[in-house]
């Protein structure tokens, strides 16, 4: 994952806040994933605008923490290879 | 907490929610897993009826839609069925034989909101695909194919896949491949309905489908990362039963065309059991507190060897089409399952699919004609 990378949801999948779960959960085709908060208040940042380091930035602000480079990152990792991030831009 | 035994688990929201908008189809497939007496139907919901329906399974937590049939482009309101489920926040779902798709409905489609739309074929040559169908739809099925993606939907095609079949499992996925599919369906065929009834001619023997796990398992390391594969093994090839429908009355709420609401879409032929329609209950009431959704729900229903089994909670005893069609007692254990007394049923069809015989019995195409006549 380069530093410029700026992660979005892949066209054709959705997140969306489900009352009735009470969780966020990523919507594809014929599936579903209910999400836990650290990985919904990540997908929630990949917009396609922000970078890797300002997702990061912003995580550690919102809740006050430090050091979360490395789980953020492994998170990401998770998620482009379930297929639920737009292909990297190189 | 008292030590009370608990016979079920809390009820879900059906998060799924499937709608039957017609069992019209022009398609004439010998899987097909409508029931055999679908030609009975004739009154189906209203666009008004099933916007109602929408909007009360929103309520309880059903977000993903399906829009399926028969054709389900048979009707002219799948538009609006679509638009008013995109407003509701549903993630649609259209499931087609692509016929009666234009370009000017799927950008209509594409405008309400619809997310997505699986493609249905049967076979990789218009030979198979037409035979298989009864009717000339493969080069109609690849135009769709090509305006789905050029819309920029992801591309799901789904292939039901039987003894006829499953020898052309490398062309098929070669050409699934070359249409861009993002996600292509292998779907063993489950025997219900027509296919039950079909089922000498479309089970496939075990070495047919060895050689068709080995082909898939290629693909699916080839195409990594490009392309998904998904790939439904034959339940009677297995020693454990499915949980089907991740278990009746959990996840699932089926609305047949005439607005009889089933915990699963093939649940209709069982016998004792009466389904409540939409047009007379609301979907809350229909979904925890009719007796039909209420029958098989838990495990407290089970009979031996399931009742003690302590893979109950895993399986919920398997399909209960299939206990029926098998062993003909609803509640009793899916016979796929080795434990079951009736497990030889289908240990023999399994045998009876090593042979190289063509069946006796003509091949039982889906269309009213056959409905009315095997019903």
């Amino acid at each position: 994952m380069s530093q410029a990378d700026r992660p979005s949801i892949r066209p054709g999948i959705r997140l969306q806040w489900e009352a009735v779960q009470n969780a966020y959960v990523l919507l594809y085709p014929e599936g579903m994933v209910k999400l836990n908060t650290s990985a919904a208040e990540i997908l929630r940042r990949c917009d396609g605008m922000r970078s890797v380091d300002e997702i990061v930035a912003d995580l550690e602000s919102a809740f006050n923490r430090n050091g979360l480079q490395g789980e953020i990152e492994h998170f990401l990792q998770l998620a482009r290879a379930q297929g639920w991030l737009s292909a990297a831009e190189s | 907490m008292s030590a009370a035994v608990t016979t079920s688990p809390a009820i879900g929201p059906p998060l799924w929610l499937l709608l039957e908008l017609t069992y019209r189809c022009p398609l004439q497939c010998v899987f097909c897993y409508n029931p055999i007496d679908f030609a009975k139907v004739e009154d189906e919901l209203t666009t008004e009826e099933w916007i109602r329906v929408l909007r009360e399974a929103r309520a309880l937590g059903s977000v993903q839609l399906g829009l399926s049939g028969g054709e389900p482009l048979m009707r002219d309101d799948v538009e609006a069925i679509a638009d008013e489920a995109h407003r509701l926040g549903y993630y649609t779902n259209l499931i087609t034989s692509g016929v009666g798709l234009t370009r000017e409905r799927l950008s209509e489609l594409k405008r309400v909101g619809l997310d997505h739309i699986q493609l249905s074929f049967q076979d990789s040559t218009r030979e198979m695909n037409d035979f298989l169908s009864h009717t000339r739809t493969f080069e109609l099925k690849k135009r769709c194919a090509e305006w789905i993606k050029e819309r920029g939907y992801p591309m799901v095609v789904n292939c039901v896949i039987h003894r006829l079949n499953i020898d052309h499992l490398d062309t098929i996925i070669d050409m699934a491949v070359r249409m861009g599919a993002d996600y292509l369906e292998l779907a063993n065929t489950q025997y219900y309905s027509w296919a039950h009834l079909n089922r000498e001619h479309l089970l496939p023997s075990r070495e047919q489908l060895q050689n068709a796990e080995r082909t898939m398992l290629a693909w699916r390391e080839r195409m990594k990362g490009k392309m998904k594969i998904f790939f439904v093994v034959p339940d009677y090839y297995e020693q454990r039963p499915k949980k089907c429908v991740n278990g009746w009355g959990t996840t699932l709420a089926t609305i047949a065309p005439d607005g009889t609401a089933m915990p699963c879409h093939t649940a209709r032929m069982l016998p004792g059991l009466s389904f409540p329609n939409v047009r007379e209950r609301s979907m809350r009431d229909i979904w925890f507190d009719s007796d039909a959704f209420n029958r098989f729900r838990g495990w407290g229903w089970m009979k031996e060897p399931c009742a003690s089994c302590e893979e109950r909670e895993k399986d919920f005893g398997g399909c209960r089409c299939q206990a029926y069609l098998l062993a003909h007692d609803a509640a009793a254990a899916d016979p796929v399952c080795s434990k079951s007394p009736h497990h030889r049923v289908v240990v023999s069809a399994v045998e009876r699919a090593q042979e190289t015989r063509v069946p006796e019995a003509p091949l039982v195409f889906r269309r009213p004609e056959n409905s009315r006549s095997y019903s």
